[in-house]
């Protein structure tokens, strides 16, 4: 598993690894040059400026305080503290028992329907019953994009037609799973933009029915954010949150050049863990996430390097 | 988390504005502020510095250190040079010079291709074209279906070779049905496909190459991060004639807009600001940066109204806005209007001053919040709207009673039509060049 997301993440983690190897390689001073050069590399990493700012200061003054001997004693103590903000994200919590529902939700794009698609197999492979639901009753085509992963996975879903009410689909799906006998209920759900307050309304409402119908303990809200997004994905996060408490994040398209630095801000703070990151568009191309495992892969050669 | 792109431009000028007259340090403290707030709204790295330094050597002018008022100088140099780098006038789709003309629509996964190829047919459809939609898209399940979907939504026609699982090939096809039946426009939908997944950039290579279309379009997430530049400078190659900025209509600062503009040189076409068909824009440099430096989207702002108001209370508005004699009487009017076009919230992103306040109102409070100004309006005496500045403690309690508001709220809408008064004025020096106002006049 972990040659796989290294393989995923390896042009992101070679670009981030090449800029601060190169930062560390030309200083082994703590020197304004050094800090220039590791900012540099956080922000095209999409980390944020203030964020970029909070990382550089903290290595600079540990690595003040520890003095590092070598270059690569300095560059250890800079995975180290990089991974340290990506480990301080909540654990997940484990499903409970019973029909559980997870309820998928993002802006336009970001991956949702592919995401649950390849959840589903995944699950099903772990011996789950899983079952779909396409809340996702706007856009053009969405709930026939999902009843094509749930082929594929040879699970079973249910949906209503174009325009129909959301909140009744998952009303209806929660009972099937029911009467199925299903343990894990996964919900689809539209795209929307954050700003959208009666689409963050709608949302709402769709929780509502859920957490009536399956218990609080039972459901999940789980956020999809597409790592070619900047620094969006803050105010996404944010604010979904304020509608709709996210319980995990799912961080997608990581198979392209973007590194998705982002998170960096976002785990500094609010603690919620990524579940998984996807990485391509095929039923398999999506790893569980492990803050220690993803951030030594994002920095992995820069500790030993080769 | 912090604040918005314009707030904090606002906040430079501000602190410029104090100190009177540009010094180096100044300008250097300006300059630092400049490169976090460009940053932050997701400008390239690259670019920013590119853009600073010009700024910095804009800016380090002698005719700017004589200047009195340092602080609008700066302001111009900003956002002249933004205006710039995003490509000056604002540039049309072109028309093939025969039938039928193609738009071939590219980029990444989930960037809006499909959608804004509808809201192409729409637009287009809507002038008197005769439109056919044609999928290339044979790998997202569902996507060729989306596009019947959406081509039946928008009334254009619908093609597709039932069987046929190669690009290239229904791409000809679709050019010879569209030719042999007459159609004006044929819009090509793509797959999204990564940058660097070499076999999906050679299969767009190869479509462009076989049907050799009249606008390359690549379509653009308005939220994209630093990655925008790779993106633009992977794709550009292949053919971009030009660039579609999606999902404007969030609260993304689109500093992508800068990235891309800078990587491939070529021009913004077209804006989506929303997932249905009639939400599509055409892209105004100079709109754009004056929404970007909070001087709020006047421009549409005032085609909006326009649109809605009549002839003579339009020239009306326009008079007061030109000599700046906009009052608080004014103010309440054009709240009074603006309520009929639509959702405040998003309104309030067009005012002047106000757009900071867009992220952080639910349409429900901003509904409120405009109630509460128009409360406090209502309590004033017409002198007092006339002229703001007679409005003394004692008045302002007076205010405050009468409307059910506290002193501060008023002291905050007297503050904001301040602001909003300085910023008309700062306007009308820009605008004279400005395209859109020569045809409010
Ligand atoms: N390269 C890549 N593409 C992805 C990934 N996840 C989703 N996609 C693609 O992104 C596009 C939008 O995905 P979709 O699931 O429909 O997004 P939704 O609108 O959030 O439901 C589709 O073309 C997907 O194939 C990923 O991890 N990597
Ligand atoms: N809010 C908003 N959503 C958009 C806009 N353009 C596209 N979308 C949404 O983005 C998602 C992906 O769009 P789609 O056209 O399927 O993307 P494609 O994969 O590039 O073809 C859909 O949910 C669309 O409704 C826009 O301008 N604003
Ligand atoms: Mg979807
Ligand atoms: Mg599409």
């Amino acid at each position: 598993m972990f040659d796989r997301l290294k393989k995923g993440l390896k042009k992101t983690s070679d670009s981030l690894r090449h800029k601060i190897s190169a930062a560390i390689g030309r200083a082994v001073k703590i020197d304004d040059e050094f800090c220039e050069r590791l900012e540099e590399a956080l922000l095209l990493s999409d980390v944020g400026a203030s964020t970029a700012a909070l990382i550089v200061d903290e290595i600079k003054s540990k690595a003040m305080e520890k003095r590092p001997a070598d270059a690569e004693a300095l560059n250890a103590l800079v995975v180290d503290i990089l991974a340290e903000i990506l480990e301080s994200g909540a654990a997940a919590e484990p499903l409970a028992p019973g029909l559980n529902v997870v309820m998928m939700m993002g802006v336009n794009g970001s991956g949702k329907t592919t995401t649950i698609g390849k959840l589903a197999m995944r699950y099903k492979a772990e011996g789950r019953k899983v079952m779909l639901a396409a809340c996702d009753t706007f856009r053009a085509a969405a709930s026939e994009q999902l009843e094509i992963w749930a082929k594929r996975s040879d699970v079973p879903i249910i949906r209503q037609r174009e325009g129909a009410d959301p909140s009744a689909v998952m009303y209806d799906a929660i009972q099937a799973a029911r009467a199925r006998g299903a343990d894990l209920l996964i919900a689809d759900t539209a795209g929307r933009l954050h700003t959208q307050s009666n689409l963050m309304r709608e949302l709402q409402k769709i929780q509502r029915v859920a957490v009536e119908k399956a218990g609080v303990e039972n459901f999940r809200a789980w956020l999809v954010l597409d790592s070619t997004i900047g620094r969006n994905s803050y105010n996404q996060v944010q604010q979904f949150g304020q509608a709709v408490p996210v319980d995990a994040l799912v961080l997608t398209k990581m198979d392209g050049t973007a590194r998705g630095g982002v998170v960096f801000s976002i785990l500094k703070e609010w603690r919620m863990p990524i579940m998984f990151v996807g990485v391509g568009e095929k039923m398999e191309d999506l790893l569980p996430f492990n803050a220690s495992e993803f951030s030594r892969a994002l920095l992995g050669d820069a500790v030993d390097p080769a | 988390m912090l604040d918005s792109f314009t707030e904090k431009l606002g906040g430079i000028f501000r602190k410029l504005g104090g100190k009177g007259r540009i010094t180096e340090s100044n300008v250097q403290e300006a300059l630092r502020e400049l490169r976090f707030t460009l940053l932050d709204a997701d400008v390239n790295f690259e670019v920013v510095k590119k853009f600073i330094a010009n700024v910095k050597e804009a800016a380090m002018g002698e005719e700017v250190l004589k200047s009195l008022t340092p602080h609008q100088q700066f302001f111009k140099i900003v956002k002249d040079n933004l205006i710039d780098m995003l490509g000056g006038e604002h540039a049309a789709l072109a028309t093939g010079p025969k039938k039928p003309t193609v738009y071939l629509l590219c980029g990444l996964q989930g960037s809006g291709k499909t959608t804004t190829c509808g809201k192409l047919a729409g637009q287009q459809s809507k002038k008197g074209k005769r439109v056919l939609a044609t999928p290339l898209d044979i790998y997202r399940p569902a996507a060729i279906e989306q596009l019947r979907i959406v081509a039946g939504k928008t009334g254009v026609s619908f093609f597709f070779p039932e069987g046929d699982n190669d690009p290239v090939s229904i791409a000809r096809k679709a050019v010879s049905h569209a030719e042999d039946n007459n159609y004006d426009l044929l819009l090509l939908d793509t797959a999204g496909r990564l940058h660097v997944d070499e076999k999906m950039m050679e299969e767009v290579r190869a479509i462009i190459s076989a049907v050799n279309p009249t606008e390359v379009l690549l379509v653009v997430d308005g939220m994209t991060g630093q990655d925008a530049v790779n993106i633009a400078t992977s794709f550009d190659p292949v053919g971009v004639t030009g660039i579609v900025l999606t999902k404007m209509d969030g609260d993304t600062r689109g500093g992508a807009a800068l990235s891309v503009k800078y990587a491939t040189g070529k021009p913004i076409k077209l804006i989506g600001t929303g997932e249905k068909f009639d939400a599509l824009e055409s892209f105004h440099p100079d709109r754009f940066v004056s929404r970007i430096l909070d001087m709020g989207d006047m421009l549409s702002l005032i085609e909006k109204v326009e649109a809605n108001l009549d002839e003579e209370d339009a020239r009306k508005l326009e008079k007061k806005l030109m000599s700046n004699k906009f009052d608080l009487e004014d103010f309440r009017n054009q709240i009074k209007q603006v309520r009929k076009l639509g959702p405040i919230a998003n309104l309030l992103g067009m005012i002047p001053g106000f757009s900071g306040l867009k992220k952080h109102v639910s349409d429900d409070m901003a509904e409120q919040q405009v109630g509460r100004i128009e409360a406090i309006i209502c309590s004033m005496t017409p002198d007092e709207r006339k002229n703001p500045g007679v409005i003394n403690a004692s008045r302002k309690r007076r205010i405050s009673k009468g409307s059910g508001t506290t002193v501060q709220e008023v002291n905050q809408l007297l503050k904001q039509f301040d602001m909003m008064k300085k910023m008309i004025t700062q306007m009308q020096k820009g605008a004279m060049r400005q395209p859109g106002f020569g045809k409010f006049r």
